[in-house]
């Protein structure tokens, strides 16, 4: 929510600054223009992920080579109600106690690492794509925070549970019984219906990792946008007269901490409604339909 | 709204911190976890097992306590029987033993009483022949008349 842009003196166009912003810093140097690039990756969004995953796990390690059955500490503590809250929710949605070694900490892992990412976006907005500007001595460089915010980071995600979903159809059904599913459910066992089925399951089971992925990305991406659209008013603070500049400023001010404290709900919300999702589609793949 | 190569990047970090969490975090916090509830659950059961052998061990002490108290009730009654007998044996003892010393001092007064009338008996029989003697004189020989006298004696 800072304000600190390195083209402060000369303010920049709205739209430009908030197009900036939303640029990923990638392999390619400039915002990529076509839909999919596979030529293109997204270094920002890797990095960030990939540094908030192995720095909360590391920290979540750290916790458990020590853990005691004994009186626990704080941190052991609270690594413990974590992984009781996940627990639970696997114990009521996977009933299959052999899936749940894996699936209690896939769930465990999404729901820090979805939380961190999200959690990006109380960082004020500018602060470090400003410090990468500073720092590759590139004042137009890209940057953006929050992996959560770009499709690629949370279809990715959600891709992998699909992958769990297959391989969980695999290893309860068999690769026979889950073919024999696919062409025969939902609308019934009849040569007829094969086709159909095999239609309707295939728009289920990429409606739900599509919907997976975009529900976050949605929020997220949303979050970000207001932040930058707040963080404009007091971008416009020195071009107005100072009676407006200053109200535009003050409007930053009290919007900017509204919605970061709304902000906190919707960062803990999606990343349990994540987790919550991943559950109740790795338990789909261990019923029949 | 636009995808690269991230996205599969991006599944293969996915997956990567999955399977760390799987094998470093995740067990040793759950293995703590059941532990601990186990510990839980034994430590209520050795509380519930420490108070029925409390309420057993009262009931044993109650028992002794009765048990000890009808024994002493026994010991004192039994005391209290010995003591009469002790005292009534006493009694017969010295009635016995009075009894003795009465009859000893009877025999003894008995004897002392023999022991003087025969004192006496000489006495007068030496009374009485000082006496004749005084009467006679010279008539009565001590000697020849030692048999009378003696036969005299004897009747007093």
């Amino acid at each position: 929510m800072a304000t600190a842009h390195e083209t402060v003196t000369v303010a920049p166009d709205a739209g430009e600054y908030v197009l900036h912003h939303l640029g990923n810093l990638n392999s390619s140097g400039h915002p990529q223009s076509t839909m999919i690039d596979f030529s293109i990756i997204n270094y920002d969004t890797l990095f960030f992920g990939a540094v908030l995953g192995a720095s909360a796990l590391f920290l979540m390690w750290l916790i458990a080579r020590k853990a005691t059955a004994g009186v626990p500490g704080r941190a052991q503590a609270a690594l413990e109600i974590l992984v009781e809250m996940v627990g639970n929710q696997v114990k009521t949605i996977i009933h299959n106690e052999e899936s749940r070694r894996f699936i209690g900490p896939l769930a465990l892992t999404v729901f820090i690492w979805v939380f961190l990412m999200n959690a990006m976006d109380f960082l004020p907005v500018d602060l470090l794509p400003l410090l990468w500007q500073k720092l590759s001595g590139d004042p137009h460089a890209y940057l953006r925070v929050v992996p959560t915010a770009d499709l690629n980071g949370t279809l990715g995600l959600s891709i992998g549970v699909l992958l769990l979903c297959f391989f969980y159809n695999i290893r309860i059904k068999g690769v026979g019984g889950w073919a024999h599913e696919l062409i025969t459910a939902p609308f019934g066992n009849h040569p007829l219906l094969y086709i159909p089925n095999l239609v309707m399951q295939i728009v289920e089971f990429s409606s739900k990792t599509i919907s997976h992925g975009m529900r976050l990305f949605g929020n997220m991406y949303a979050g970000e946008l207001i932040f930058l659209l707040i963080a404009l008013m007091g971008l416009a603070f020195p071009t107005l007269s100072p009676v407006g500049g200053s109200l535009l400023w003050l409007g930053h001010l009290v919007l900017g901490t509204l919605w970061a404290i709304f902000h906190i709900l919707i960062v803990v919300l999606q990343a349990f409604i994540f987790m919550m999702l991943t559950l109740v589609y790795l338990g789909q793949a261990h019923q029949g339909h | 709204m636009y995808l690269n190569a991230t996205l599969l990047a991006q599944i293969t970090v996915f997956i990567i911190l999955a399977l760390f969490t799987a094998k470093f975090v995740w067990p040793p916090i759950v293995r703590a976890l059941d532990e601990r509830a186990a510990k839980i659950s034994e430590g209520l059961a050795d509380a519930e097992r420490g108070r029925q052998s409390l309420a057993l061990s009262a009931q044993h002490a109650a028992e002794a306590v009765r048990e000890g108290k009808e024994k002493a009730a026994g010991v004192i009654a039994q005391a209290e029987r010995r003591a009469e007998q002790i005292i009534e044996k006493a009694k017969a003892d010295a009635r016995l033993e009075a009894e003795r010393v009465i009859a000893a001092a009877h025999a003894e007064i008995e004897q002392e009483e023999a022991r003087m009338r025969d004192a006496l008996r000489d006495r007068v029989a030496d009374l009485a022949v000082a006496g004749a003697e005084k009467i006679l004189r010279r008539e009565v020989d001590a000697g020849a008349h030692a048999d009378m006298l003696a036969a005299i004696k004897q009747e007093l």
